[in-house]
């Protein structure tokens, strides 16, 4: 019986109405009295000197308040990075200056070069049109490999090479693991791509600057997935604002799917520049715009290596991965092909022995950083595939092969550093196999043969680290940030609450899911519980949203605060109930004394704790109203099983979805239609990664897929109905709840299901493909076809 | 987007008075031309639409039994309205989107020309007759390569008219990001003969596989196109796939609309 409110219940997403009426208040709905308009003119060359930068024409035009260029910002700190990677040697990674506006070179196309802020955008863009820009060109880093040559041309003159850093690990494992291969009784190696990415989310970023001059506070609306730490940073490490004077406001937030973490040059431009011009500054992202300074995601190449014994047992992994940094460092951008991908080698399986090695490069691109999964889905990926093709090579079934090598015991110490704390490999395989009914797969492999299709089946399994993340462990790994969250819980005198949270929803329905969990420990209607989040001036310090942690990290901060406020309400209700505290009881809205008839509703308690008539002011203060914070001892582990059904049409190469299903263990699940829903994004996003979406590079650096004439993003159409269940659950053992997380999950483990489906119907006709680079598009399975 | 002035005329006589402004620019749907305007990429001085124009509005049959269709006509007009030659309505159906169908017009299509769009294809297969405010141009006369077309500065498509076939199909097999036709087929035939155009694939514009249509004449079934093919060298090669995949790509739509038509 489902239920219809609480912990468990399918609650409909209250922000929706808001959403789907047109009510929300998005960061481009905030429009300020006076407010002028900011228009970045980008370099639409990869890689270059500015030799000369004339404005003096632009700055006469009609409307211009004043431009900037690069010169402007000589004393304000650049873009800092949030993560410091040391390399294999013991060394710091090299950190390249990445200045707000470019000084005195050009670094990839889309860089800001100068900045028009003028009373309307038109006039704006008319000015920025008028700037002369002299660029004497040079030749563009593009190709990882190539940039890593002798000689190559750098692309940060004050840097030895391209070489961010060169990491390995465990690097004290590396001759054990190469001797795991030596005495290997079959090695199976792959070399792939994990193709470069835009996440595209809907609303493209906004930055909306304002200065009160009469208090000296700057205000910041912007589009980001963590306010907190973007004031932290700007303030901090950029402007020199103290936190107490600056106040950052993400509202209604489109989509985020990584990009929208990152602190970006024009949030410091507008808060700036609203000081400096004493006008608010309004900085609107054209979707163009979006494609060349939105952060992008993946872009790995990867050559992986299996070692198996005589018995078919995992012995060992090798990898070797060159990762793209594109041109500055985006703020967590070295975290994401080392500590979230390197720690994910182990997936699923007992593989005793790992060795990764990740060579991070600069080159003339826009920035990469994380995006849906962040180094999850390229460990994923790489390390589902190279099982795949191992059991096709031993001739053994690959479900077979992975369920000979599943973790079985918990919890259980990874050779990559990290403990899984809970899981049931075999549990989540036995879903999916029902759930993809295997046995009848044969039958729907001969009529599409019968339609002149081939059809082909990929299973995969995966395994993510979420809830990031333990502060104390990621400050040795180099953050440098914590990663606790938030809480602040408030009553209200007649009995509703509001709930103030680090967390940051844009899109993942916090303020449904967020009450049901308050409103289930209290036992009142989850409507009494109001989520607030977003703005700097009405949260306590939280680390945002990301990698899956806000009902990990969040939900346990917000379960903490309530459980203050709990056993407060308990005292004054033993006060009114004039009965011992521990015999006081919370059930269904109302305190009781145990074992009588006695009892106090909620409404009476918080009303006496704001009217403290009759209360114990000797021993509590009036007032109903808790803050904690939670640093988790751990991340959370959710895992799954995936399997993808494609037909191919042999004349073509189009490939297409007939069949995906989803088996995962999110541990426990708070409101099931919003997992649901959040696994079916993540399929979607995986889904066109693997057959869609390419963001592709000229030799010039020039961006080839620079709208969406050219990016393929996934639609309707493209995707099946998906069968998905979450039904398995091994609780976390270290939080709360109970729970792991589930916003990346489906974006992880879907990709190596499709390409493992592909060289299934591929090889069933006979075809020696062993693999092919993501997306799989129609040219790229027909050329592999036809090779 | 730059200024310019906006001109509705309610005739053909006044909207090519309208065109006679300096780098006046004329308006059909906009569907290519707005987005461009929004990039800056184009200045016109002054637009002229053309949807106010009712005699180049709506869809007819002609004496001889062609269908004609007014240069203004969108195309969700022609899909609901075409039934007549249902290849035409067909492809009319399945070009963009609703918003694009809705608001993209015939006249707009084939003056741009893009060696993607499906309407250049369904024009020159079907041997339609391009029909200005001077003259009545063949589409083979027409299409002269990349957005490059035999009108001249200021002539304004006021109608097109298709014969209409004993069968015909449009087969498009859609580039993944755009969905215009990465190659699409338009295959039609005639009592004096087969007609064959293909658009996307080329780099020279929509154009006529002779070989296909010889083969086709003399045998309408997929297999007469078995063992003909085209080169790669002179198609299109890009992100979406080289010039041999589309020349390949030529071959299989052909077969598909062949087997299709009706």
């Amino acid at each position: 019986m489902p239920k219809d409110g609480g912990i468990g219940a399918s609650s409909k997403r209250r922000e929706d109405v808001r959403f789907l009426t047109g009510a929300g208040n998005y960061t481009d709905d905030i429009n300020m009295h006076g407010q002028a308009y900011v228009h970045f003119l980008r370099s639409d060359i990869a890689h270059g000197t500015i030799t000369n930068i004339d404005t003096s024409a632009a700055a006469s035009m009609p409307g211009v308040v004043r431009i900037f260029t690069g010169s402007d910002f000589e004393g304000v700190g650049g873009m800092p990075c949030g993560w410091q990677v040391t390399d294999k040697h013991g060394q710091p990674m090299q950190e390249p200056a990445h200045p707000i506006l470019a000084q005195g070179k050009v670094r990839h196309v889309g860089e800001p070069i100068a900045a028009v802020v003028a009373d309307s955008l038109a006039e704006a863009r008319d000015a920025a049109e008028a700037i002369v820009v002299d660029i004497n060109e040079l030749p563009a880093v593009v190709d990882m490999k190539a940039a890593l040559q002798d000689g190559a041309t750098k692309v940060h003159d004050d840097l030895d090479n391209n070489l961010c850093y060169d990491w390995g690990f465990v690097e004290e494992n590396k001759d054990a693991v190469n001797k795991a291969f030596e005495d290997a009784a079959h090695v199976t190696s792959l070399e792939l791509v994990n193709n470069r990415l835009v996440a595209n989310p809907m609303e493209p970023r906004v930055a909306v600057g304002d200065y009160a001059r009469g208090t000296d506070e700057s205000t910041l609306y912007t589009t980001s997935q963590n306010p907190h730490v973007i004031r932290l940073l700007m303030g901090a490490f950029v402007l020199g604002i103290p936190e107490h004077k600056l106040r950052v406001v993400a509202p209604d937030v489109g989509g985020g799917f990584g990009t929208k973490i990152f602190h970006y040059q024009e949030e410091a431009f507008c808060t700036f520049a609203a000081k400096a011009c004493n006008r608010p500054v309004k900085w609107t992202s054209s979707r163009t715009e979006a494609f060349i300074s939105d952060a992008h995601g993946r872009d790995h190449v990867t050559k992986i290596e299996l070692a198996l014994d005589a018995d078919n047992n995992f012995t060992a992994i090798r990898t070797e991965t060159h990762a793209n940094m594109g041109a500055y460092l985006s703020t967590f951008a070295p975290s994401v092909p080392t500590w979230l991908h390197g720690t994910l080698m182990a997936g699923n399986y007992k593989t005793p022995l790992i060795y990764v090695n990740v060579k991070a490069v600069f080159t003339n691109t826009v920035p990469v950083d994380a995006y849906r999964g962040a180094g999850r889905p390229e460990a994923t990926f790489q390390l589902e595939r190279v099982v795949d093709k191992a059991a096709r090579e031993l001739g053994v079934d690959p479900i077979a092969l992975r369920r000979q090598n599943f973790i079985t015991e918990f919890p259980y110490a990874t050779p990559v550093a990290v403990e899984y704390d809970t899981g049931d490999y075999h549990g989540t395989m036995d879903k999916l196999e029902e759930m993809g009914d295997f046995a009848g797969f044969a039958a729907r492999r001969a009529e599409s043969e019968k339609n002149g299709k081939l059809r082909g089946l990929g299973v995969n399994c995966y395994i993510e680290a979420c809830g990031i993340a333990p502060s104390n462990l990621v400050g040795q790994l180099g953050a440098r940030a914590g990663l606790y969250e938030s809480a602040t819980v408030r009553v209200n005198a007649t009995g509703g609450l509001v709930v103030m949270t680090g967390s940051h929803s844009h899109g993942q329905g916090h303020e449904t899911s967020f009450a049901q969990v308050v409103a289930e420990m209290i036992g009142i209607d989850e409507n009494m519980v109001e989520i607030v989040h977003g703005d700097t001036a009405n949260t306590p310090m939280g680390m945002g949203t990301y990698g899956s942690r806000s009902i990990a990290v969040g939900g346990s901060a917000m379960v903490r605060a309530t459980e203050k406020i709990i056993n407060k309400a308990k005292k004054i209700a033993s006060h009114l109930l004039e009965a011992s505290e521990a015999d006081i009881e919370l059930k269904d809205g109302a305190f009781s004394v145990a074992g009588t008839d006695k009892s106090v509703a909620w409404g009476d308690v918080t009303l006496a704790a704001y009217v403290p008539h009759n209360y114990p002011l000797e021993d509590i203060e009036p007032g109903l109203e808790e803050t904690a914070f939670y640093d988790p001892s751990n991340f959370t582990y959710p895992s799954g099983a995936y399997a993808c059904e494609v037909e191919v049409d042999p004349d073509t190469g189009k490939v297409t979805i007939e069949r995906f299903a989803a088996a995962d263990d999110f541990g426990n699940i708070i409101n099931p239609m919003i997992v649901t829903g959040q696994v079916h994004g993540g399929l979607a996003q995986g889904i066109g990664q693997a057959l869609l979406e390419n963001c592709a590079y000229d030799e010039n650096g020039q961006l080839l897929s620079a709208s969406y004439m050219d990016y393929a993003m996934p639609r309707a159409d493209d995707l099946p109905m998906f069968d998905v269940d979450h039904s398995s659950q091994t609780p976390c053992t270290h939080n709360p709840l109970g729970v792991k997380g589930c916003g990346e999950a489906g974006a992880i483990g879907s990709p190596p299901a499709v390409v493992n489906a592909v060289v299934d119907a591929l090889q069933s006709a006979g075809k020696d493909v062993t693999h092919i680079d993501m997306p799989l598009s129609p040219d790229r399975v027909w050329a592999a076809m036809n090779g | 987007m730059y200024n310019f002035e906006f001109e509705k005329p309610g005739s053909v006589a006044d909207a090519v008075a309208a065109l006679g402004a300096d780098d006046a620019q004329a308006l059909g749907g906009g569907q290519t031309l707005i987005p461009t305007l929004k990039q800056r990429l184009a200045m016109p001085t002054k637009l002229v639409s053309l949807k106010g124009i009712a005699e180049m509005q709506g869809v007819c049959t002609g004496d001889d039994g062609a269908i004609c269709i007014g240069g203004a006509t969108s195309h969700a007009t022609v899909a609901a309205e075409a039934g007549a030659y249902p290849a035409l309505a067909a492809t009319a159906a399945h070009i963009g989107d609703p918003a694009v169908r809705n608001r993209g017009t015939i006249g707009g299509s084939l003056a741009n020309n893009d060696p993607s769009a499906c309407y250049p294809a369904a024009a020159l297969g079907s041997g339609a007759t391009i029909v200005t405010n001077t003259r009545e141009i063949a589409a083979d006369d027409y299409f002269q390569g990349m957005f490059t077309t035999a009108l001249d500065e200021g002539e304004i498509i006021t109608e097109v008219r298709f014969p209409v076939p004993e069968k015909a199909n449009y087969q498009k097999f859609v580039q993944p990001a755009s969905r215009f036709a990465l190659v699409g087929v338009y295959v039609a035939k005639y009592a004096d003969g087969v007609r064959v155009a293909i658009t996307g694939a080329s780099n020279d514009g929509v154009f006529r596989w002779t070989e296909a249509e010889a083969a086709l004449s003399s045998n309408f079934s997929p297999d007469a196109v078995d063992g003909l093919s085209l080169s790669g060298d002179d198609m299109i090669s890009d992100l979406h796939g080289t010039g041999d995949y589309r020349a390949h790509l030529c071959g299989v739509m052909t077969k598909r609309a062949v087997a299709a038509a009706a």
